[in-house]
């Protein structure tokens, strides 16, 4: 078996690589699939933690993020195409106001 | 042996999201990002847990990719990373933060008790040993979870019938 640090470790990884999509990157689509992937980091570490503690609970909380990760994604997508029917350009940089 | 298929997948999830940072068309970035997330199930198969990789392939690699395209279809916003960065000189900032966030977080780790070989026993990650969980100790998040998702639905409904 491969010990569990070797995934907790690609898993920090993954997130470091995901808060660097997110601070880079400015197409709105590509930070959120950054986002995606800090929480696939996330749910690495809860079923590696789980598989150290010899429970299946952490397996349950993965469960749970992937729901609230498919909610978000509808919501956030809904949101990215609402704005750019209004503003007709799709950059963060140009979405530095907070009114219509 | 496990270290090896290990390694394989490693290494396929670490160059997809490298991948998915350097592509400038949106496309190939959600290509990679399904690379990624397929990858990702099969390291949770590694770890014998495999009801969450169906679930990940299904949910994420399935619905969320599918939404992704979809978006990207809809909007076409192949050119917009095209021209110079106005913020470049914020670019190695945040390179050099994230840096220090992995070394930070790499250091907690290995205090963190992770030390020393775990009880290497097989946990069950079967539909039934989850089901069972959730539906007897979880099942009020688990309820919870059915209205958020409600509430989801309600609100992509709003936004998208909402005048522009």
């Amino acid at each position: 078996m491969v010990p569990e640090s070797y995934y907790v470790g690609l898993s920090a990884i993954l997130f470091s690589l995901g808060v660097l999509g997110v601070l880079v990157r400015r197409n709105p689509l590509v930070i959120f699939m950054s986002i995606e992937m800090m929480l696939n980091a996330a749910n690495l570490a809860l079923v590696a933690f789980g598989q150290r503690h010899n429970t299946p609970e952490g397996q349950v909380l993965v469960f749970f993020v992937m729901c609230v990760a498919a909610a978000e994604v509808a919501v956030g997508l809904a949101i990215i195409v609402v704005i750019f029917r209004l503003r007709q350009r799709l950059s963060v940089d140009d979405l530095s106001t907070m009114r219509w | 042996m496990a270290v090896f298929t290990f390694a394989i997948l490693a290494v396929l999830v670490v160059g997809s999201a490298v991948g998915l940072l350097l592509k400038r068309n949106p496309i190939h970035a959600a290509l990679f990002l399904v690379l990624n997330l397929a990858s990702v199930a099969g390291l949770y198969l590694t770890m014998r847990a495999e009801f969450l990789a169906t679930a990940q392939v299904i949910v994420y690699a399935g619905a969320i990719a599918v939404l992704f395209v979809f978006a990207i279809m809809v909007l076409i916003p192949g050119k917009v990373e095209t021209g110079p960065d106005p913020l470049l000189g914020q670019r190695s900032v945040a390179a050099l933060l994230v840096a220090v966030f992995l070394v930070l977080s790499v250091l907690t780790l290995r205090s963190a008790a992770l030390k020393g070989a775990g009880p290497g026993a097989h946990v069950p990650g079967g539909v039934e040993a989850v089901g069972r969980l959730l539906f007897t100790d979880y099942l009020f998040p688990f309820e919870v979870t059915s209205f958020l998702l409600l509430a989801a639905i309600v609100g992509v409904l709003t936004l998208a019938k909402r005048k522009a």
